[in-house]
């Protein structure tokens, strides 16, 4: 019990950043490996304005949230556009964006090595807190509350508005998208963008109850990619379900067996994913 | 099939000669540096072969590279085994990695393979401290030879002449003409018959094997061996970009990153080290804008438009 409740509230918060990277991938077909590192921005954020200047993190996720959707915004159109344009293909456009994001990556961790190149220690509401007799701590629980409360939102917006509408039709056909006089590249940037925004935010909540350092992001790509692959490029609904079976596996391990296994964990799920369910949980198989 | 290019050939073994004697001027410190030189020039090289034609982008190379020289390093601190007897099991360990691998993740689309070995060497680090921890009990293992940097660097230098030869002989055979085939476009190749997973497969077994084969050889340099070191990831990055760098398009095309780079790297530590992973950062970011064919890619181009004018 005590882990399968655990399990649900690190899974729920992996599912944020898989929502953000999802929207990447499956909207503006960047493969951004960039990403772990939006959200060690987001926890580096949380960190400084919080030993700095008292600032709630649940208060900084209203700041880093627009900074990050702007930069975020600024990187897709000066940088990977460019790149987008000059590809013939898709396989093409992969290589580039996969060098193109891991020199960002690089980039961003240089820079906050700088910057603070210890572990980004608070604490922040590590008070206990009971569910069915058994304690949690608090600040898993808000983080929880607050990732299915951004994710809720952004699935409404997705199903509900026009503009998500448009979003999902790029997500199922770009050239389709183009046709019906859908604008793509307007489309892709704010997918990217706001795909950033979800994982800095995902990355701020992350921060009040796992201590984090300027390298570890890749880490968090890793888990993110898999629990897209798992879940199906693009299906939402999937990426739930394999964040939460990621969290619990991860939980699992880790109380059972060692702490230090979470990685290998991952990549067994990831192994029997490629295995056998390449297309992703409820991806149909392409004939 | 072309024609041997003597002249080529002669250049080759002649560069060699000259790398062989490098040795007899060098002093330790030239000598070290020498020997970062080869070991990259394998890895990078063999590292090509597979990648440079089907654009698979490979970062497993740390991961095979630290199997190898922990091979080595537990065979010969936990079950007392001869330096060369673990040096012939290394290899061949690294290949069967890169053989499950491939079957596991080369069926499918390129981005699958990337992601995967993104955190292969992590994870391999992770089992390794974790089997350690709970079974073996020792923490850092001791590799103590009589092998020099200069022995070491002779067998690498050997084992350079051996990928360039295998390189040369892949891209003048049908296996080779496959690869490319699939680096242009998947779906014709396997339209025109070709077993597209058995050729990339078995690439990958090789650079596999070569590179757990370099992990062992340069263990002795370290003497001291503990997974933190040997499965760095940094490794498998800094091979990618040396190989970028200069270019992928010829067999000696990663050579001519690997020098610049390597010289840089030896810099930058020495002096900023804190800034090697914003180098290695703004050095992928001027590959894929300024030189997405590498150096050779970009000066053979400069040449076709002087021909042509």
């Amino acid at each position: 019990m005590d882990i399968l409740i655990t399990g649900l509230l690190l899974g729920g918060t992996y599912a944020l950043i898989a929502f953000g990277l999802n929207l990447q991938y499956g909207v503006a077909r960047i493969m951004n490996l960039a990403n772990g590192e939006m959200l060690v921005l987001g926890a580096l954020a949380a960190f400084w304005l919080f030993t700095a200047e008292a600032i709630s993190p649940l208060l900084t996720i209203f700041i880093v949230a627009p900074l990050s959707f702007v930069g975020n915004w600024l990187i897709y159109r000066f940088l990977l556009t460019p790149l987008v344009k000059r590809s013939k293909t898709q396989g093409q456009l992969e290589v580039d964006s996969i060098l193109a994001t891991f020199g960002m990556s690089f980039v961003l961790v240089g820079i906050m090595l700088a910057f603070h190149g210890e572990y980004y220690t608070y604490s922040y509401l590590a008070e206990s807190f009971d569910i069915f007799d058994e304690t949690f701590a608090l600040n898993r629980v808000v983080a929880f509350c607050f990732a299915v409360l951004i994710g809720g939102l952004l699935y409404l917006w997705l199903f509900k508005t026009r503009t998500g509408m448009a979003m999902r039709a790029v997500t199922v056909s770009t050239e389709s998208a183009g046709l019906v006089g859908i604008n793509v590249k307007k489309m892709s940037a704010l997918a990217f963008a706001l795909g950033g925004a979800v994982t800095t935010v995902g990355g701020t909540l992350i921060s009040t109850f796992m201590v984090l350092d300027g390298s570890v992001g890749v880490l968090f790509t890793m888990k993110a990619l898999i629990i897209i692959i798992m879940g199906g490029v693009g299906d939402l609904r999937g990426a739930i379900v394999a964040a939460l079976i990621l969290g619990f596996v991860e939980t699992a391990v880790a109380r059972l067996v060692d702490p230090g296994l979470t990685l290998a964990s991952a990549y067994a799920i990831f192994v029997l994913v490629l295995l056998f369910r390449p297309q992703g949980l409820f991806g149909r198989k392409p004939t | 099939m072309t024609d041997i290019r003597w002249p080529h050939v002669l250049i080759g073994i002649a560069l060699f000669a000259l790398a062989a004697m490098v040795p007899l001027i060098a002093d330790g410190y030239w000598m070290s540096i020498a020997l970062t030189i080869a070991m990259f020039t394998v890895l990078s090289t063999s590292w090509a072969i597979f990648s440079g034609p089907t654009h698979y982008i490979s970062l497993a190379t740390a991961a095979f590279f630290g199997v190898g020289s922990y091979l080595v390093g537990t065979g010969m601190s936990d079950f007392e085994m001869p330096y060369w007897t673990m040096v012939a099991i290394a290899p061949v360990v690294g290949a069967i990695l890169a053989f499950l691998i491939g079957l596991a993740t080369l069926r499918l689309s390129g981005v699958y393979f990337v992601i995967f070995t993104l955190g292969l060497a992590e994870m391999i680090r992770n089992l390794v401290s974790w089997i350690q921890n709970n079974f073996t009990g020792s923490r850092g293992l001791y590799v103590l030879t009589e092998l020099t940097e200069v022995d070491i660097y002779l067998y690498l230098l050997a084992l350079a002449a051996a990928v360039f030869l295998f390189g040369w002989w892949v891209q003048r055979s049908r296996l080779g003409f496959a690869m490319r085939i699939i680096g242009n476009d998947e779906t014709v190749a396997k339209h025109v018959g070709i077993n597209t997973a058995f050729s990339k497969v078995l690439l990958f077994t090789v650079t596999g094997f070569v590179a757990a084969l370099v992990g062992a050889l340069i263990a002795p340099r370290y003497t001291y061996i503990e997974p933190n070191g040997v499965f760095s990831p940094e490794l498998s990055f800094i091979v990618v970009i040396m190989a970028l760098l200069g270019g992928t398009g010829r067999l000696w095309g990663p050579v001519v990153g690997v020098i610049p780079f390597a010289l840089l790297q030896e810099y930058i530590n020495a002096n900023y080290s804190n800034y090697s992973t914003l180098v290695m950062g703004l050095a992928f970011l001027l590959i894929v804008y300024f030189l997405p064919n590498g150096v050779v890619g970009r000066l053979e181009q400069l040449m076709n438009r002087g021909k042509a004018s």
